[in-house]
């Protein structure tokens, strides 16, 4: 089979895993470094083999089929894969940012504990990702998509001797459960449609029936939504993934940013041809994707730790995306997290070279005026805090704007607003985060048990090595660079990636190839105008006159209080849907009706429903030969009942 | 005289000649353990003869033996497997050296009785997977009742045992009476004890014309059985039971006898009043699932969250199987090996902690990973594997039996108790991944803090690793094994009670049309 090396993309990530997390532990630390960073080199050169074929008027679609997984009568699924274009653009964001981010895990780790199992979780990641896009249905994503679920689990619960990581290990599976749930009823629906699980059945049997709106087509869509809420953090399931910062940052960059969030937007532009079918299930998404942007942004403002105030921030943009989603701009979607995936690593892994130099400090109110410190963790940040604030020629303009621009376009100018504000918004957070880190008055770290005397202050704040800014600065390219790949016809570019992704998405719809140039380069103008203000705002309050704000939120204690403790969301989830849970299960399940019904009565339930106490006591003196009797008894009536006397009682066959 | 017609003799009985064997040697401990392992290796050696020869293109029973025993009544021995029994038969031998291999240490007393006990259970549990007389299967079923019972009257860890041993007889023993009353009857009105002729009965319509007796029969059948597997709410002996059980015991105290007895007997003998009672089961089955998982979730023991545990994976075998569809009940047999597995590997890990530290209480436990590595990997992977990951084991059974139940034709709206059902996999997680958190996890617990501990020893090793990388086999190959067990399930598409009424209308799964059923008050008419 000409392209059955297909196979080893992710079976080589895989066999890392066994082979660190077998016996890694043996290994110096250099072996392990590199069995995980071979391991996953050869997966992006492969990928970039599959692209050249790919291009240039290569096979638009590459079906790869295996054997049998699950095989009944009537329903088979295989391990099967199926590359297009989008399957592609995934497979090079994930191997080739999961490759630099190894890279820089392998400096960033390098004095920590279970070296070994790190990189062996970190190559399972890979396996599990890489088989979540390049499944040719549902059911072998889903390997993959709860697979990313449990690599997940292992990195945030990576330092479990604390409680806090343990907890938002676990934390992080259960919810995404919840949204799993979702996902696995609407694979049990589609079964029970289709008898097949293949994206190209499902999909072709959806496309020829023009007349199935809504309905099942809701609620399988609705369903899966509820599975991509999950995995890609979205309300009402997003509670999982600012927790899961305890992981080490690498791992935030990775997992928590780049990649397995986004499962859940890949997952729903995969589905595409479904969502055409359902309006009602587009509209949630949409409607889902502002206000989780919105609402994440909002608490990101007044975040305090530096890699919180990146995750509302991941959360916020993958609900841009999920809004893309919603408006049926996939292409947009897919550009912004590709993009997004950029700018988002970037930024992780500078904020963990922010880290790393000042001893393990994760409060932005500790740090300050470390720009002459660390400049090449300064001057990297500073591109991806523009990529992100959308200013152009940078990656995250163009697809930001895309997303606003398409969301006008098809008509929710609501929902416009709300991603116009968030955009204001996000360039303050950022901006604030920029100030607060690197200009100020300098700040000598703590001096905890690991920066005692003996290093001297001379120590303590230090650039990160070569093998961490490297990826620093690649990334800081790309999230220049990345987004030139998208530029509108309206400023002269000729929107590559749309063409690109066309095989998938369809050519470019009428309502957006026909919009006027004007309007498009008008709405750019107001966001950047808008992105402009939240630099304005934060350059005030944090750069010239630090401590207005503070001011201001003491005088409007209650506004202030409620973003910095999230809107209360963990607490009022804890205290109408976990808490009562327990306390129901607790009291009535395993109190009342277990100890109570089944087990207190139990076998004399049925005997003595009539016979009242007497009888029950009787039965319950324990002594085997009243058991003995009463059987025989029992035993005795039932068979004198069966052969003669229902007949005689008139049972009429 | 072929090895297929005497190699089912020689499995049921190869292990009670070894109990003999042992009975008769001396009580040295060592001599004891050795000797066990032997005749289970041995005879696990010896299933593996029937999925080597088993041909998998033919339905009905292989390797049958079907010699008259007594002329009257008429009682045959009659031995033989079909795809459902095999792999069962199979199963059985491969936990038993399982068990003897992992109660090295743990049975420290009385060895000579434990080991013949638990060969003697062997024996009883493999003749009822092969007995295909009702009689000779009737006394297989009572056979196995009383080593367990006595495995746990001596065995049990607490003071609670006799009672617990006790309650555990008499949940089974009483039903038992009932069924064996309900066998009577059915040979009465038939004059045979033989399944096959009674299966060939049943469908042409000729064990009774009374409606009301043959409904109540069926109802003796299914209450034995759902007891024994227990399905929900009929498992008030299990959490005492596997509280007090040595590890060995546990791994085969519940779900496989008496699920496959539903399969056999009940949908065999009764199709239709199995079908008529369907609604109920998957109701229980549905509630049982989210019950056990919700229950296991507030326990502090580990043996009772385990039989929670235990009580939430049989009830997605009943769901599935009650489906009546082929996802169902292929998924539904599948998962009666996974469980055995699984389950069996979760129990065993418990074992291994308890010999360390003495307790199954996880508010004394904490911290192990930083002392016991392996043991934490294989826990996890363990633990993986019974909540279904995707990849293990577990997930083709729980896809498949969920799948099943949602295109039931048997209950009104199937996606209500699918709904339910599948929240199990949020709640399992849910216990899971907090008892790992509890015992593993951050600091140091009271028990390993003052005890020092050991990880997994190379014994412990070579009876986990078998079972962890059949997760993944059987997690990645399932028609390996689906091939002969769906030979079996597909047998349920075209028996004349199931009637296919799914449309091509892609709107009408949620409303499926039910064939109207009256529910448990029975079909007199």
């Amino acid at each position: 089979m000409e392209f059955s090396y297909l196979w080893w993309i992710p079976l080589l990530p895989f066999a890392g895993f066994l082979i660190n997390g077998l016996v890694g532990r043996k290994f110096p630390r250099t072996v392990v470094a590199a069995i995980a960073l071979l391991f996953t080199a050869v997966p992006f050169g492969l990928v970039l083999k599959l692209a050249s074929t790919m291009s240039g008027g290569g096979p638009e679609q590459i079906s790869l089929v295996g054997a049998p997984w699950i095989s009944v009568s009537g329903f088979t699924v295989n391990f099967a894969f199926n590359v297009d274009h989008l399957t592609l653009l995934m497979l090079l964001i994930v191997t080739g940012v999961g490759f630099l981010i190894h890279l820089y895990a392998t400096g960033y780790m390098a004095h920590e504990e279970g070296y070994w199992r790190f990189f062996a979780y970190l190559n399972l990641f890979m396996f599990f990702m890489l088989v979540l896009v390049l499944a040719a249905n549902f059911l072998l994503l889903f390997v993959g998509w709860e697979g990313v679920g449990l690599a997940s689990y292992l990195l945030i619960g990576f330092y479990f001797k604390k409680d806090s990581a343990a907890n938002a290990g676990k934390k992080a599976f259960i919810v995404n459960r919840i949204g799993d749930f979702g996902f696995l009823l609407a694979m049990f629906l589609i079964v029970a449609q289709f008898h097949t699980l293949n994206f190209t059945e499902v999909f072709g049997q959806i496309a020829a029936h023009p007349e199935w709106q809504g309905g099942m087509m809701t609620a399988i869509a609705l369903l899966l939504v509820l599975g991509a809420t999950g995995k890609s953090a979205q309300i009402p399931l997003y509670v999982w993934l600012p927790d899961a910062m305890e992981g080490p940052t690498p791992v935030s960059a990775l997992i928590h940013a780049a990649t397995m969030v986004t499962a859940g937007i890949y997952m729903v532009a995969r589905s595409n041809v479904l969502f055409a079918h359902s309006p009602t299930a587009l509209s949630v998404v949409a409607i889902i994707g502002a206000l989780t942007a919105i609402f994440a942004a909002s608490i990101g403002l007044v975040q305090n730790d530096i890699k919180r105030v990146l995750a509302y921030s991941t959360v916020s943009q993958l609900g841009y995306m999920f809004l893309a989603c919603g408006v049926a701009a996939y292409t947009g979607a897919i550009f912004h997290l590709m993009t997004h995936a950029f700018f988002k690593a970037l930024l992780f892994l500078a904020a963990g070279s922010v880290i790393h130099a000042i001893g393990g400090e994760q409060d932005m109110r500790a740090m300050g005026g470390l720009r002459k410190k660390i400049p090449v963790t300064f001057w990297t940040m500073t591109v991806g805090v523009i990529a992100i604030a959308g200013a152009p020629p940078l990656a995250g303009f163009f697809s930001k704007d895309e997303i606003l621009y398409q969301t006008f376009a098809s008509g929710h100018v609501v929902l416009w607003a709300i991603g116009l504000i968030t955009a204001g918004m996000t360039s303050f957070y950022m901006f604030r985060l920029w100030f607060k880190t690197f200009f100020g008055e300098f700040q000598e770290p703590a001096q905890d048990a690991h920066h005692d005397d003996d290093h001297g202050h001379a120590h303590g704040v230090h650039e990160s090595p070569a093998i961490m800014t490297i990826p620093l600065a690649i990334l800081a390219v790309l999230s220049i660079i990345g987004g030139w790949v998208g530029i509108p016809k309206a400023f002269g570019g000729s929107m590559e990636i749309e063409h690109f992704l066309s095989p998938v998405f369809g050519e470019p719809a009428a309502v957006a190839a026909t919009a006027s140039h004007p309007s498009e380069s008008g709405l750019a103008a107001v966001s950047v105008l808008v992105a402009a203000i939240g630099f304005i705002f934060a350059y005030v309050f944090y750069y010239k006159k630090p401590g207005t704000l503070g001011a201001l939120a003491e005088k409007n204690r209650g506004l202030y209080n409620v973003l910095a403790n999230k809107f209360y969301i963990d607490e009022i989830y804890n205290g109408l849907i976990v808490i009562p849970t327990l306390m129901f299960t607790r009291l009535f399940l395993a109190g009342f009706i277990d100890k109570g019904v089944v087990d207190g009565t139990g076998v004399t339930l049925g005997l003595t429903a009539r016979g009242g106490g007497y009888l029950a006591r009787k039965i319950q003196s324990g002594n085997i030969r009243s058991y003995a009797g009463w059987l025989a008894l029992g035993a005795a009536v039932l068979l004198i009942a069966m052969t003669f006397g229902l007949k005689a009682f008139g049972a009429t066959h | 005289m072929t090895i297929d017609s005497s190699i089912l003799s020689l499995i049921v009985f190869f292990p009670t000649v070894g109990a003999i064997l042992l009975a008769l040697l001396p009580a040295n401990p060592t001599l004891q353990k050795w000797g066990a392992l032997v005749v289970t290796l041995l005879t696990f050696l010896f299933t593996l003869h029937l999925p080597a020869h088993y041909q998998y293109g033919l339905s009905g029973y292989q390797f049958e033996v079907n010699v008259p025993w007594i002329a009257s009544p008429a009682i045959r021995y009659h031995l033989g497997v079909d795809g459902l029994s095999m792999w069962l038969v199979v199963l059985s031998g491969f936990l038993a050296p399982l068990g003897v291999l992992i109660s090295w240490r743990a049975i420290d007393r009385r060895e000579k009785l434990f080991y013949t006990l638990f060969l003697l259970q062997q024996t009883a549990m493999i003749g009822v997977f092969v007995g295909l007389d009702l009689f000779l299967y009737y006394g297989f079923w009572e056979w196995s009742l009383v080593p367990m019972a006595i495995l746990i009257a001596t065995f049990g860890r607490t003071d609670k045992r006799a009672k617990a041993a006790l309650k555990y007889f008499l949940y089974a023993f009483i039903p038992s009476a009932i069924l064996l009353v309900g066998m009577l009857w059915v040979y009465a009105q038939t004059g045979t004890f033989d399944l096959p002729m009674l299966q060939q009965m049943a469908a042409s319509h000729s064990i009774s014309s009374n409606q009301t007796a043959l409904w109540l029969a069926s109802l003796a059948f299914l209450v034995a059985f759902a007891v024994k597997v227990p399905v929900f709410p009929l498992h008030g002996w299990l959490s005492d039971a596997i509280f007090e059980a040595p590890t060995a015991a546990v791994m085969v105290l519940a779900g496989k006898l008496g699920l496959y007895s539903i399969l056999r007997f009940s949908f065999g003998i009764f199709p239709e009043q199995s079908r008529q009672i369907a609604p109920l089961m998957i109701a229980l089955g549905a509630i049982g699932i989210a019950y056990g998982a919700l229950v296991a979730l507030v326990q502090k023991d580990l043996k009772r969250l385990a039989a929670y545990s235990t009580l939430g994976h049989l009830s997605f075998i009943t769901l599935g199987i009650f489906s009546f569809t082929v996802a169902g009940i292929d998924g539904g047999v599948y998962q009666i090996i996974n469980h055995g597995i699984s389950g069996g590997a979760l129990f065993m890990l418990l074992g291994a902690l308890y010999e360390r530290y003495g307790t199954y209480d996880m508010r004394e436990l904490g911290g192990v990973a930083q002392k016991l590595p392996w043991m934490v990997t294989l826990f996890v992977i363990t633990a993986l594997s019974n909540i279904g990951l995707p990849g293990l084991n577990g997930f083709v059974g729980e896809f498949l039996t969920l799948s099943g139940s949602l295109q039931t034709i048997y209950v009104a709206h199937p996606m209500i108790w699918t709904t339910i059902a599948t929240t199990g996999v949020i709640f399992g997680a849910g216990y899971m991944l907090w008892a790992i958190q509890r015992i593993f996890y951050g600091g140091m617990g009271r028990r390993p803090d003052e005890v020092s501990g050991w990880d997994l020893d190379a014994r412990e090793q070579v009876a986990l690793w078998p079972m962890a990388v059949l997760f993944v086999v059987m997690g990645v190959a399932s028609p390996y094994w689906m091939r002969a067990i769906d030979s079996f399930g597909a047998g349920f598409t075209n028996q004349p009670a199931v009637v296919n009424l799914r449309t091509a209308d892609p709107h009408s799964a949620t409303n499926l049309p039910g064939i109207p059923v009256s529910g448990t008050e029975g079909g007199a008419r």
